[in-house]
């Protein structure tokens, strides 16, 4: 590991301000991420600043009658709590369903959201990779794949996003409040939060430098079956090679977003309009403009039988 | 036990000074001793470790687990892969599970930690300890401080009401074997002890008797 200096940060604004006037400087919040791919000197910085300790842990219903979640809320203890469970049921099952005990006791909010790929490329440092050494190629193109990205992939970068949570916060419409180190606050639909790999894949989000998270605020709970389904090489503790997260309503409609896919959380408008049509018809409109490899093509029958399974468990309960 | 003085600890010195007469290893996985490098300050922190206070000095770099074993001479707590990923690090912090080499030490000043060392000893066993012994919860042992760990704060985990992935209803969190196997999932064990480990868990938490 790199050396660093380390503070701890006292309140929000401060933090900010610290982060956008030392160049190198990051956040630390849970640091599960973090730590493992600075001991891979895959992050360098040169100073962290430790938000743990910022308040931002609670967890409180808005005036709108949606849901602010502190970034720092831990994943455990939003997937255990009580409005979460009953009115956002699909985001506990998300949490629930990524990395382990341990982890999730640590990782946080908007650390989940910020977690980097785990494209084997980008963890192995001996091979090319646009996301870790911009210009430097992409050694998944033409390498192994199986795991990777076919839905918003570009000839740079084909990295999947490896989040649960922040799939089912793509599915709930969720929007990231901010401050940043001029202390102007502003709200970033999720969709527009994470950055498509383009040209650019080293630039994964709209934050700009110092600019911090401070909370993830749900909208109304949206009333249905909330489901999160993972298909993944083990039972437990792995990443996705497919997962959908669906609401289910009960007159028939539904929404989707999916987890493994794509670049970044993946839903499109087409693919919850189809919802009436059954599970081959979203699954098509899910995958429009998909580009695969001979490694990963599978996924995409994958998404369509996760779905098949999800529409026959559906109509089990109905 | 052996009756004589031959003990796993001893054994595995020997293996050390062995290794270290042939050519020299990979020191990749050896714990980076805690001398700071030049310009990176030293960090007092804090700890209450196990019911003791201890004041330390540290590069702000040293993982909690290298505070624990290297600092702290407290080898219970095991380094396997050092990324989060097999759990034979897990220790107690303020109530909670963690992998402690995702996290530094530095991070946890004024908080208190727990290890297998802090969960019983020798003479007075915690029950998940005697437990292990009793249902022959382990073959190594290398995995077991971790496991230990881990399985005492899913017990708490599952009475606190926390959901897991194969909860059938969120609300109502109840022990089952897959409730455990899936708690347990970030902890591995290269000798495949689990389902030993899974009697032990039913054991303390009351469930069946072996």
């Amino acid at each position: 590991m790199r050396p660093f200096t380390y503070e701890r940060a006292t309140s929000v604004e401060g933090a900010a301000k610290a982060a956008a006037s030392v160049q190198g400087a990051r956040f630390i919040a849970g640091g599960t991420n973090l730590l493992d791919l600075m001991k891979l000197q895959i992050e360098t910085p040169t100073h962290l600043i430790d938000v743990n300790h910022l308040g931002l842990d609670r967890i409180e219903i808005t005036p709108e009658g949606g849901l602010r979640i502190g970034a720092l809320v831990r994943n455990t203890d939003l997937a255990a709590d009580k409005a979460v469970r009953r009115d956002y049921a699909v985001l506990s099952r998300a949490l629930v369903s990524g990395a382990s005990g341990q982890l999730r006791n640590k990782a946080t909010t908007g650390g989940n959201l910020l977690q980097r790929t785990r494209c084997p490329y980008f963890y192995d440092t001996r091979m090319p990779c646009n996301k870790r050494q911009p210009g430097s190629g992409c050694g998944a193109i033409g390498g192994i794949s199986r795991g990777l990205a076919i839905l918003g992939v570009s000839d740079a970068c084909i990295a999947q996003h490896p989040s649960d949570m922040a799939v089912a916060m793509r599915l709930l419409d969720a929007q990231v409040d901010t401050v940043d180190g001029a202390g102007a606050r502003r709200s970033i639909p999720i969709a527009d939060f994470h950055l498509l790999p383009g040209d650019t894949p080293h630039k994964e989000t709209a934050l700009k430098p110092g600019e911090i998270i401070t909370s993830v605020t749900l909208p109304k709970p949206v009333s249905g079956t909330h489901v999160y389904r993972k298909v993944r090489d083990r039972a437990s503790y792995a990443f996705a090679l497919v997962s959908v997260a669906a609401i289910f309503a009960k007159d028939g409609t539904a929404r989707f977003a999916f987890g493994g896919i794509g670049a970044k959380p993946w839903r499109v408008a087409a693919a919850d309009a189809a919802g009436k049509q059954g599970a081959k018809a979203v699954a098509e409109a899910a995958l429009a403009g998909a580009r695969t490899t001979e490694h990963n093509d599978f996924k995409k029958a994958l998404v369509q039988q996760t779905l098949v399974s999800l529409y026959r468990q559906q109509e089990a309960r109905a | 036990m052996p009756s004589d003085h031959v003990t796993r600890r001893g054994i595995l010195r020997g293996a050390a000074l062995a290794a270290a007469a042939g050519p020299a290893l990979s020191p990749a996985h050896a714990a980076e001793p805690a001398k700071a490098s030049k310009g990176t300050p030293m960090t007092p922190v804090e700890l209450t470790v196990n019911g003791r206070e201890v004041h330390l000095q540290l590069d702000p770099r040293t993982s909690l687990l290298d505070a624990l074993r290297e600092h702290l001479h407290l080898t219970g707590t095991k380094k396997g892969c050092d990324h989060g990923q097999c759990g034979a690090c897990t220790v107690i912090v303020e109530g909670r599970r963690i992998n402690s080499c995702l996290t530094l030490a530095v991070m946890h000043d004024g908080e208190s930690v727990t290890t297998i060392e802090g969960l019983g000893t020798p003479d007075r066993l915690h029950p998940m300890q005697k437990a292990f012994i009793v249902h022959d919860g382990y073959q190594c042992g290398y995995c077991t401080p971790g496991q230990i760990c881990s399985a005492v704060a899913v017990l708490d985990e599952i009475k606190a009401g926390v959901p897991s992935h194969v909860t059938p209803d969120l609300d109502e969190v109840a022990l089952s074997d897959a409730e455990l196997r899936e708690r347990m999932s970030g902890n591995i064990c290269r000798c495949a002890a689990y389902p030993n480990i899974i009697a032990a868990m039913k054991d303390v938490a009351g469930e069946a008797k072996a």
